[in-house]
């Protein structure tokens, strides 16, 4: 079996905890779970795969990083992921992505926690020609139940679709709301929560 | 009575068993081997090698022989090797003034430093089928061999620039990314490394065929050859972990700059500018169009205008792919008659519609009829 | 880790770099509805044109527990069909059908099957030529700013010419189609009798394009409005008779020529809702001359 991810044999391999036992499998069924979420905003999917997530990274955010991160895309993480070497480690290590200090240029990013308040701003919505150039944000929260909470409409959604994701920073769902404004332009938001997820696209409509 | 078309399955391996007898030829008559293709047949080995972007003489020369010697299926055969390969990075820049050279000829000075290195080449020969080949004849003599050091050959441009003659190759930003259409689709407009790697992938008969319209005029660039050079270059690789570039042997190459219309005005003294072409193995015409092309396709940097289709960087790069070009053209094979199928309901329509009007007296009864019902 | 099933080469052929770049611009293309997303396209085992962007798409998406189902011009024993379905049979070992209702996967050339798709499935398309407006206006640059712009008068202006001349819109597949609103889509070569399948559908839909480099979606449940005009609303094209085999009407309809005498036959072009419908006793005219 061909594995492209280039292992960086200097470090230390003891002191980290293992990325996907079965990558290829795997890494399929984190991609699947993640498409539907996203082609069904609303909905609550389990990660279905054993991740040993280091520190303050949550399961679902570790398998989505094993999952969709690689050299080629840049990753960013807040203050408080940033600072826990053994998060910057595991990421480096598996999946070989470069860690970067500029949110407008990461692909994916992760924060700590929902309760605070994320500067939607700073990450790239892509431009008008090239909307795809733009940033997924993965929000860990403690609560995401499908069926009640928020109104979502949109497409993915048949009429109407509730979500639940809490406890979050008051301003979040303006700035969904901004966000969505700039379609096509726009970020997408991946909740994260143990390991379940729910996804956001940009053409999602959020009513409290 | 109908019955509809079953057994694909069965037709496709039974047509792929006949093309691999068909390949394979008369039994009597011994199988061409990958060594005489290898040996004998290089030109062919190097264009396949060129345009599948892999220098691979071996993996070249069988894919020439499974495709029963059609280069552009081979260089397909090629690609799809080429792209399931692992990556383990970039090379370093070719050095080509160290070349080993091979042959090396330029038509703009009549003597140069190095000299003028005519070595294996079909120019000169007169085109009569030698018939003495049918019948293998002899092994032709051993070329003498010189035991003198070859002369440096600085390149041309080289000596030009010496002068302030022609433009300054643009030196890369220190941590410039070298681009790699293979792992970032084409985007307009493209840089030159972008250019010139989407041209050396390119079809030779394509990129011969701008060439050659630019010097009748359709995006005219006054062309001199300064050089053509072919012969071994080394490939080295800068290995992080050791700290320094290691060597990972020779290969074969074809370079052509071209020396072309001079600029300047206003702000700066004339000056001739550069065409580029590099490809694997043996092909001064793919170098040397390559060139051509590359001139032509500078024009956005120059603020010449844009009038001729070789100098359309978007016509050029989009279409100078064999494999897709065959691909798309060829798929026209497959079945469309489910659309077919529309277009006929459509233009039946269309048909009885434009009768109805051309006839209005065949027409009117009918008309009369319906309106009394 | 995963056996693949023809050694030497990863579960579903493509490497899992390549794979992870396509599933990422999958993501993209289904939170951006009909907008074309490029990507690294890959050459494939077999020919651009061929069907090498669906076949990335579906190797980048499919699992061990899918059930595949593979068709061209609605059948499955075409001969491109057979050869992409058992490209994936040799390549990740997992099952294959002809039923639509059983697949989770379904590839397609040219045709959506006549049975409605369900939540949960994906359909596939392979798609020559990704940009609805590229033979209006042959170059990338302009037309990404088209889209960029929603600057689709062009288009509107073709269609009406259309009706000027033949008094009708002359365009009988790969029929444009508007997408959340927002994005002109090209459907792929579908006959337009298939569009107002897309609209709303249960399933996701996900288009390949691998000589052209472009990935796009439509999400289910997600309106997608063929392009038309007050006074020529769009009409999909319709058959005067039923499927001789099996007897079903509003379906598409193959046209077989019988003899040389002019002699036609109209039968179902989606093979597997003919074999349904005959396995539970529907019959055509001539629904007893065939095996």
């Amino acid at each position: 079996m061909r594995d492209t991810k280039m292992a960086d044999l200097s470090t230390p391999t003891s002191i980290l905890s293992p990325g996907l036992p079965e990558a290829v499998r795997e890494a399929q069924s984190v991609f699947r779970s993640l498409m539907m979420a996203l082609a069904r905003p609303g909905t609550v999917r389990r990660i279905a795969v054993p991740v040993q997530s280091p520190g303050n990274l949550s399961p679902a955010a570790t398998a989505i990083a094993l999952a969709l991160c690689d050299f080629e895309t840049p990753i960013w993480l807040d203050e408080d992921l940033s600072s826990d070497e053994a998060i910057l480690r595991y990421l480096r290590f598996h999946t070989g992505a470069p860690v970067t200090p500029d949110r407008g240029k990461a692909h994916f990013a992760f924060v700590s926690s929902g309760t605070q308040m994320i500067d939607f701003d700073a990450f790239s919505p892509g431009t008008l020609e090239y909307p795809d150039r733009s940033a997924t944000l993965v929000v860990p929260v403690d609560e995401l139940e499908e069926g009640r909470g928020w109104r979502l409409t949109g497409p993915g959604i048949a009429s109407e679709s509730r979500l639940l994701a809490g406890p979050l920073h008051p301003g979040f769902v303006t700035a969904l709301a901004e966000n969505r404004l700039l379609f096509p332009r726009g970020i997408d938001v991946v909740f994260v929560s143990g390991d379940r997820i729910a996804a956001l696209p940009r053409t999602t409509a959020v009513e409290v | 009575m109908y019955v509809a078309v079953k057994g694909g399955e069965k037709a496709i391996d039974n047509a792929h068993r006949l093309l691999a007898s068909t390949r394979r030829g008369d039994p009597a008559v011994p199988a061409i081997g990958v060594d005489q293709i290898d040996g004998q047949l290089g030109i062919a080995v190097a264009r396949v090698m060129a345009e599948g972007s892999l220098y691979d003489r071996r993996i070249a020369a069988l894919a020439i022989k499974q495709a029963r010697g059609d280069l552009i299926e081979a260089i397909f055969l090629v690609r799809a090797y080429r792209t399931t390969l692992p990556r383990f990075g970039y090379s370093q820049p070719l050095d080509t003034d160290a070349m080993f050279i091979a042959r090396r000829i330029s038509a703009t000075y009549k003597d140069l430093p190095g000299g003028q290195v005519l070595g294996p080449t079909f120019d000169y020969t007169h085109r009569l089928i030698d018939f003495a080949l049918e019948t293998d004849a002899d092994a032709p003599e051993a070329p003498a061999e010189s035991n003198e050091q070859p002369a440096p050959a600085p390149h041309v441009t080289a000596l030009l620039d010496g002068e302030g003659l022609i433009e300054r190759n643009p030196a890369p930003a220190v941590d410039a990314v070298v681009g790699d259409l293979t792992r970032e689709p084409l985007s307009f407009p493209a840089d030159r490394d972008l250019r010139l790697q989407n041209l050396a992938r390119g079809d030779e008969g394509f990129l011969l065929a701008l060439g050659y319209s630019t010097q009748r005029g359709f995006g005219r660039t006054h062309p001199f050859v300064g050089e053509v050079r072919f012969g071994e270059v080394e490939v080295e690789f800068f290995a992080e972990e050791l700290g320094f570039a290691v060597p990972l042997g020779r290969i074969e190459v074809t370079e052509c700059e071209m020396v072309t219309q001079f600029r300047g005005g206003a702000g700066a003294p004339p000056q001739f500018t550069r065409g580029y072409g590099l490809v694997f193995g043996q092909s001064e015409r793919k170098a040397m169009s390559m060139a051509l092309v590359d001139r032509a396709l500078r024009t956005r940097e120059f603020g010449e205008d844009i009038d001729a289709p070789a100098q359309d960087e978007e016509f050029v790069l989009s279409h100078s792919d064999n494999v897709q070009a065959t691909g798309f053209v060829e798929h026209l094979k497959l079945p469309h008659y489910v659309d077919f199928q529309a277009e006929l309901g459509l233009i039946r329509t269309l048909r009885a519609e434009h009768a109805a009007r051309r006839a209005p007296d065949a027409a009117e009864p009918a008309e009369r009829r319906e309106a009394a019902e | 880790m995963n056996a693949p099933a023809a050694s030497g080469y990863n579960f579903a052929y493509l490497d899992e770099q390549t794979k992870r770049m396509i599933r990422r611009a999958i993501l993209k293309a289904i939170a951006i509805p009909g907008y074309q997303v490029p990507f690294a396209s890959r050459e494939m085992p077999m020919p651009y044109g061929w069907g090498t962007g669906g076949v990335q798409v579906t190797a980048s998406i499919i699992g061990e527990d899918d059930v595949l189902k593979v068709i061209d011009q609605g059948s499955d024993d075409t001969t491109n069909a057979v050869s992409i379905r058992k490209f994936f049979e040799k390549t990740t070992g997992v099952a294959t059908t002809t039923a639509t209702g059983e697949a989770t996967i379904i590839q397609t050339r040219h045709r959506i099957p006549e049975a409605p798709l369900t939540e949960g499935q994906v359909l596939v398309y392979q798609v020559p030529i990704p940009e609805p407006l590229r033979f209006l206006e042959p170059r990338e640059t302009e037309t990404r700013t088209m889209h960029a712009l929603e600057e689709y008068g062009l288009m509107h202006v073709k269609l009406y010419e259309d009706i000027a001349r033949h008094g009708h819109i002359a365009t009988s597949y790969d029929y444009p189609v508007m997408v959340a609103g927002r994005y002109l889509m090209d459907p792929s070569p579908t006959p337009k009798f298939d569009n107002p399948k897309m609209h709303r559908s249960a399933a996701l839909q996900l288009f390949g394009a691998g000589r052209e480099k472009r990935i796009y979606a439509i999400p289910p449940y997600t309106d997608v409005v063929s392009l038309d005009f007050e006074d020529h609303p769009f009409e999909v094209n319709r058959f005067d008779t039923p499927c001789a085999l099996c007897g079903a009407s509003g379906v598409y309809l193959d046209e077989v020529v019988l003899d040389d005498r002019g002699r036609r036959m109209f039968v179902c072009s989606d093979t597997d809702h003919c074999e349904t419908r005959r396995a539970d006793g529907h019959r055509g005219a001539d629904g007893d001359a065939t095996p």
